[in-house]
């Protein structure tokens, strides 16, 4: 009964290491292969040093190892603290632990030796997508287990958002990765023509929209009201975005295959619930800045509450811009052009890297037993680095993609067009460097991060925290 | 997987969609309630986690809800005017092939007589002309640099196009057809027809010292024997080649797949494939008589002295 009165910090503080860890891995792959479009010649000319195999394995283990293992430790804090109960099982959430980090070491196996599903964000082969089916059922089993012996009889907003994205995480992997086994490392997938793209965009989008963004609004809902030290904004708004969002995400997909093969129909709806999409997804972005009001003064020498907030604010700009880009007119320059690189990293490195990296600087010392981390100065140092990276990152990408787009389409007076795709690719080359400029401060401040979460770490023994009595109004 | 071609599905398409849109303004407009009065106390839903976690009741923001009513109400009139609810095709009667066919109808209308002038024209006589020249250069750079390159160079199993060595012959003609047909250059591996290594090997130095090149001459001798009985055949006797088959000349040390023993010897081992593409099907007359006359004028440069 020892164990039943104190929460299961161990699990959270195993994915909450790892995901240091990953995240330096993650963005240093990204660093290379930035480094590869500047200078192609970069890496000794062996296959699974090339971009076309390198690329999978950066965003494979940005999302799923650095995001996937933020998300895992998180929840499980979350989920224990918000219920007033210990994890469901203890073993199974061992298990998730250790089979993630298997998936993982899989990925980083397999994309660079060629193996390769082929859709995007579900490259792993059939072996790999059983072992993460099995995991995500055990993750599901130990988060609604917890949800279940809750204490408390109202279950907090922000586990909604790890629910739903747990969910629906697990039906959007088993319904994309359906794939008919050849050999051990070799599928085709169930679908075939725009059936098949139609599927995988609807799983590459909802990846976006839950695994990316319901997961971490789950972060946002708790942390920043503990670091902030103030009450939700608006629970009635939570309301609202929280089932305007998971219920629109679902149609959004389609905006990926503008002028394609799939039915004009299928594109405007796709594209018609991308805008109607936008609200709710600003919600999420009022109801975590607003948390703040009355304390403002707190943003000014607190970092954590820095990376929160400047993440809510990368949150509400990239769900402005991708429903802006979903219509057809924007979408035919925008697409195939590093806009939707700049779009996809000012989610990726503003929001859920920034996020995460928050929460992680809240979690890591708790679960060892100390208030800060070892160097709150080193914490600031990290965020202005970061935010100058990104920053640069994303303005080269919208510069270049606006450009290349630009480019593509200009016409001469003779009909003949006026560029040639490789004069686009020369005018890109500056704005490459400015890229990798901002990704090596990003991957900088990582470095940073690891330093400091090594010295906070070292020595320190794992605390066990009890689980505190149910407030009265709850008794 | 079987296509949901029945009519009922457009119908279903077109009711959950306007259910979905209905429901996300009901949802809105059911979690609506007054602004609070100045002074007024917003509290809190009275619920408590973890020690300190609470929730304010606010309101939701005003200039949020409009944009949201905003929102839902520029789908419905989206949806009646573009295509959207299953099978109705909106008010427009808009759709991507129609806006293809459009442009594309535009541009013929626009650009078709600046381009088709030069078709009552000969291909030597376009060469000549700056302006066509120009044209023809910006439309090489898009259809054919990919492949030959950006100054027609060429590269490794792609051939120059600025020298006068011809694969399947350079009058104007062959040029067009070149570029509208496609070509299909076949070198089959003859590796076990030569009859191994040694006599790959001395056939590979026949072929050196046909090209001029530092050769064994003992081995070119063995090896004309066999040149004669396997490669004659498509290169000739001489080994000038036959451009009604892109075999090309030996004689005139321009290398396809490489000049060097080894290169050679890969050739004849393993055979070679090129595929010119057929251009007829994307790129209408005026442009490819056009491309002609570029390339053409591109090899006759090559040959001024």
């Amino acid at each position: 009964m020892e164990t039943q009165n104190t929460y299961n910090y161990k699990v959270v503080r195993q994915f909450a290491i790892v995901t240091v860890a990953w995240g330096v891995v993650g963005m240093l792959v990204g660093v290379i292969i930035a480094a590869q479009l500047l200078w192609p010649e970069l890496l000794p000319s062996v296959p699974w040093l090339s971009y076309g195999r390198l690329r999978p394995l950066h965003t494979n283990a940005v999302i799923f190892a650095f995001g996937g293992s933020a998300l895992f430790a998180t929840s499980y804090y979350v989920v224990q603290r918000t219920c007033h109960a210990r994890l469901f099982s203890d073993g199974l959430a061992a298990f998730t632990f250790w089979g993630w980090q298997a998936v993982i070491v899989a990925a980083a196996v397999t994309l660079p030796l060629g193996i390769s599903t082929s859709k995007e964000y579900a490259e792993l082969e059939w072996p790999i997508d059983v072992l993460i089916t099995l995991v995500w059922v055990a993750y599901a089993i130990v988060f609604f287990g917890t949800i279940a012996k809750r204490r408390i009889p109202h279950i907090y907003v922000a586990n909604w958002f790890f629910g739903a994205f747990i969910l629906t995480v697990a039906l959007l992997h088993v319904v994309n990765s359906a794939e008919i086994p050849v050999t051990l490392w070799k599928s085709y997938s169930a679908y075939a023509g725009v059936q098949d793209a139609m599927i995988e965009w609807w799983y590459g989008h909802n990846a976006v929209g839950f695994f990316l963004t319901a997961g971490f609004l789950g972060m946002m809902y708790y942390f920043i009201p503990k670091q902030a030290g103030r009450p939700v904004y608006s629970y009635r708004l939570s309301v609202v975005h929280f089932w305007a969002l998971i219920f629109t995400y679902m149609w959004a997909g389609p905006h990926h295959l503008h002028y394609t093969a799939l039915p004009d129909w299928a594109q405007s709806l796709g594209m018609r619930v991308s805008l109607i999409h936008h609200p709710p997804s600003w919600g999420g972005m009022i109801n975590g800045i607003m948390t703040l009001s009355g304390a403002w003064y707190k943003l000014r020498d607190d970092p954590i509450l820095k990376f929160l907030v400047v993440s809510l604010s990368f949150y509400g700009m990239s769900t402005f811009e991708g429903p802006m880009m979903s219509i057809k007119t924007v979408n035919a320059l925008s697409h195939y052009t590093d806009w939707t690189i700049g779009h996809v990293h000012s989610g990726a490195l503003g929001w859920v890297g920034f996020i995460s990296i928050g929460c992680l600087y809240y979690l890591i010392p708790r679960l060892f037993g100390r208030t800060e981390m070892h160097s709150v100065r080193l914490v600031t140092l990290h965020f202005w680095i970061a935010t100058i990276g990104i920053v640069l990152y994303i303005a080269a990408m919208w510069i270049a993609g606006v450009m290349q787009g630009l480019m593509w389409r200009a016409v001469n007076p003779d009909g003949t067009l006026t560029y040639s795709f490789a004069e686009s690719v020369k005018a890109t080359y500056p704005y490459y460097a400015i890229r990798l400029l901002g990704g090596i401060l990003y991957f900088s401040g990582m470095l940073l991060m690891a330093y400091n979460t090594w010295k906070t770490v070292v020595g320190r023994r794992p605390v066990e925290a009890p689980i505190p009595a149910v407030a009265a109004a709850h008794a | 997987m079987s296509d949901f071609t029945h009519e009922a599905w457009g119908i279903y398409i077109a009711v959950i969609t306007l259910i979905s849109i209905a429901a996300c303004a009901v949802l809105l407009q059911s979690l609506t309630t007054r602004r609070v009065r100045k002074g007024g106390e917003v509290g809190t839903t009275g619920h408590l986690w973890d020690e300190d976690l609470a929730e304010w009741n606010n309101p939701l923001p005003r200039w949020w809800i409009w944009l949201f009513y905003i929102t839902i109400v520029f789908s419905l009139v989206y949806l009646v005017l573009y295509p959207g609810l299953g099978g109705y095709s909106g008010y427009f009667g808009w759709s991507s092939e129609g806006q293809y066919r459009n442009e594309q109808k535009r541009a013929a209308e626009t650009f078709g007589p600046l381009i088709d002038r030069f078709l009552k024209q000969d291909i030597e006589k376009v060469a000549a002309d700056p302006e066509a020249r120009q044209m023809g250069q910006r439309l090489f750079l898009n259809y054919c640099a990919q492949c030959h390159g950006s100054d027609a160079g060429g590269s490794r199993g792609f051939p120059s196009l600025r020298d006068r060595d011809w694969l399947y012959g350079g009058e104007p003609a062959a040029i067009r057809a070149s570029i509208a047909e496609g070509r299909n250059g076949i070198m089959p591996a003859l590796g076990a027809a030569v009859g191994g290594d040694e006599s790959v090997k001395d056939v590979a130095h026949h072929v050196l010292k046909l090209a001029g090149r530092t050769h064994d001459g003992l081995r070119a001798f063995r090896g004309g024997a066999k040149f004669e009985t396997v490669c004659a055949a498509c290169h000739g006797p001489e080994g000038k080649g036959n451009p009604q088959l892109g075999a090309p000349n030996l004689t005139d040390d321009i290398w396809l797949h490489g000049g060097s023993e080894a290169a050679i010897m890969e050739t004849i081992n393993k055979g070679r494939k090129g595929v010119m593409p057929p251009h007829k099907n994307f790129l209408d007359a005026g442009k490819i008589h056009l491309l002609a006359a570029y390339v053409y004028g591109l090899s006759r440069e090559a040959q001024k002295p």
